[in-house]
């Protein structure tokens, strides 16, 4: 019975090569948009994920005022001091490294090369706080760190730019005026939502506080959380820690804050999220519109062939064999329409996807729910001029010119 | 002693419409046909033939009476339940030959063994037997398009008797062709009928062809007016 009607939709599909076509299109135009966009919202949102993991897993970021600006007006909230860093290190439970930074910028020269970039000072827990490698020479060594020793680690922006080919470690070069030995070469990181992360040099925190900063404030303080412990636990934990070091009283407000990496990640995978939601749902609707053209090329159909439908009823094919035969038949038409466009959208997608720099990800299930959704249209779409096909009488079909 | 009838029709009526604007189309039809028998309809327009037709091809319902096919109720059978007898017991052949465009004439003889569920080479057997019993199993890929109204008609034919049925229902089957045309098909009728003994009812306007019946009902105002002996009745006495 169904494989009857199966073979029926076939030939009828056959018999109208070109209006088959041009009916499924609509279909064939929505799968292709929305399993695009979808696909490409996708590897925008893991391209995201992963620049923001590149900050680090599970790392709090300690700084001086509240959110990313200074805000409103007031006194400047005092940066934190070295003493600040050996309590949260000693006092706070559940902290794998601890690791301060204080920023500065200004040119690197080389033999007559010049580079603008930034200086990071801090010491070598920096390295286990996010996940930065020195990809040749070595890390500061404990008394380089004590001693504030002129001594850098730059990343690959700065080696390139400075250095060109040549090989920088253990060779000499000038930061803001000041001499120092280049001791390592960071491991590449890549364009990042922070811009360039190779274009840094790291050196001992000390040296960057008495040479460049002039003062011994900390101006961020990097805290990773041990695996084992829950990252919003130690978060107030380190909150209630500060306020009383910073002697806050009860219901004012903090003059720092505390921000969770994970938290930007998940803040901004979210908006990557919404918009390609977004973006697919007006995708959705050329489905939508996809479906309502299959729908009116059935009716045609079913206006057209209503002779055909009376010599089948007279022939003994039941109403149900008539309403499935043109089910069916828009079932075969936005499925195939379906197949198409996923086709399409594989093919679009892998082309896209390099050109806006995001990963290529093929994700099975949103493949499948498109196919669904697309035979789903079929049915419904397809069911109304069927149900008319179906009820048609015999004897006034067969007159129908 | 006489058999019973194939088709028994006791005081069929039908009425279009309801109210001030109600025709009675058929005002009790009375009428018995045997089986193997090969009948002719005749009448003016408007005299109930064609209604008959469709009610005898269980397209349509009588308003009132008892409509017997092969002793069953019909009058009683709902819209499938007709469909189903249709698909079992009758084939039909139409004036304006109704094959479907674009389709094969073997696909189109094929149809109705699609609908009774038969394998690919059953219906390729079966199809190709009934086109060769009208003379155009070497014209079995060709389109409706491809083909003359004589040929079309007997496509048409091969369809209805694939399925070997017991009665045939031709609606005026030579009214789009010319004479020698359509005296082949009444030969291909007449034929059917007496080797293969399918039961024929014909509606034609032709006196020429409805002499190729053995019996010829004539219709007038929703009556049967009268009916008498064809021609194709001598033929089988003397055959016989």
């Amino acid at each position: 019975m169904l494989g009857t009607t199966v073979i029926l939709a076939f030939r009828a599909i056959n018999r109208h090569k070109m209006r088959s076509f041009l009916t499924t299109l609509g279909i064939i135009i929505g799968v292709a948009a929305v399993v695009t966009m979808v696909t490409l919202g996708n590897g925008a949102t893991a391209a995201v994920r992963e620049q923001i993991s590149s900050l680090g897993a599970n790392v709090l970021q300690l700084r001086p005022g509240q959110g990313f600006g200074r805000g409103g007006g007031g006194p400047r909230p005092p940066n934190f001091k070295e003493a600040d860093l050996t309590v949260i290190e000693n006092q706070l439970t559940g902290v794998r490294a601890v690791a301060p930074i204080v920023q500065s910028s200004g040119t690197a020269i080389y033999e007559g090369n010049n580079w603008s970039t930034t200086v990071y000072g801090t010491t070598s827990a920096y390295s286990q706080v996010q996940s930065w490698n020195v990809a040749e020479g070595r890390l500061f060594m404990p008394e380089e760190e004590e001693a504030g020793k002129a001594v850098c680690i730059i990343g690959n922006t700065v080696r390139t730019n400075l250095f060109q080919g040549a090989d920088p470690v253990g060779k000499r070069m000038r930061i803001k005026g000041v001499s120092c030995q280049v001791i390592g070469v960071l491991a590449t990181r890549g364009q990042g939502g922070f811009g360039d992360q190779d274009d840094v040099v790291v050196m001992p925190i000390k040296f960057v506080q008495r040479r460049f900063t002039g003062d011994r404030d900390i101006s961020q303080i990097m805290v990773a959380v041990d695996d084992a412990y829950d990252t919003s636990t130690v978060q107030s934990s380190l909150e209630e820690l500060m306020r009383e070091r910073r002697k806050i009283k009860a219901g004012a407000e903090d003059n720092f804050n505390v921000f969770d990496t994970k938290q930007i990640s998940d803040t901004l995978t979210g908006t990557t999220t919404i918009l390609t939601q977004i973006v697919a749902a007006v995708a959705a609707i050329s489905l939508l519109v996809g479906g309502i053209g299959i729908m009116n090329i059935m009716l045609v159909s079913v206006t057209e062939r209503t002779r055909e439908i009376g010599i089948r009823l007279a022939i003994g094919a039941v109403a149900r064999e008539v309403l499935m035969q043109f089910l069916v038949e828009a079932i075969v038409l936005s499925c195939m329409g379906g197949v198409i466009g996923l086709v399409i959208a594989l093919i679009a997608s892998v082309g896209i996807a390099p050109l806006m720099k995001v990963p290529f990800t093929f994700d099975p299930q949103v493949n499948l729910i498109a196919f669904l959704f697309s035979a789903a249209i079929g049915v419904v779409f397809g069911y109304f001029p069927a149900r008319r096909a179906a009820s048609l009488n015999p004897i006034d079909a067969l007159r129908h010119e | 002693m006489v058999p019973d009838p194939i088709i028994s029709l006791r005081g069929i009526t039908k009425i279009f419409g309801s109210g001030p604007t109600a025709f009675q189309a058929l005002k009790g039809i009375d009428l018995d046909i045997a089986q193997g028998d090969f009948v002719a309809v005749m009448g003016p327009s408007g005299s109930g033939k064609s209604t008959t037709m469709n009610i005898l091809g269980c397209l349509d319902v009588p308003t009132g009476g008892e409509f017997l096919f092969k002793g069953r109720h019909v009058e009683t059978l709902d819209r499938d339940q007709r469909a189903l007898l249709r698909r079992r017991y009758l084939g039909f052949v139409f004036q304006g030959f109704n094959l479907l465009s674009r389709t094969t004439a073997l696909e189109n003889v094929e149809l109705p063994l699609l609908y009774r569920g038969e394998d690919k080479k059953t219906r390729y057997d079966m199809g190709m037997a009934a086109l060769d019993k009208v003379g155009l199993k070497d014209w079995w890929d060709h389109t409706p398009a491809e083909l003359s109204g004589g040929q079309q008609q007997r496509v048409a034919i091969a369809r209805a008797i694939v399925t070997q049925p017991d009665v045939l229902l031709a609606d005026e089957p030579t009214g789009n062709l010319d004479s020698e045309r359509s005296v082949e098909i009444m030969q291909l009728l007449t034929d059917l009928n007496q080797n293969s003994g399918i039961t024929v009812l014909m509606v034609t306007h032709e006196p020429d062809m409805a002499a190729f019946a053995h019996t010829i009902v004539h219709f007038k105002d929703g009556l049967v007016e009268r009916i008498e002996d064809g021609q194709g009745a001598a033929q089988k006495g003397m055959i016989g």
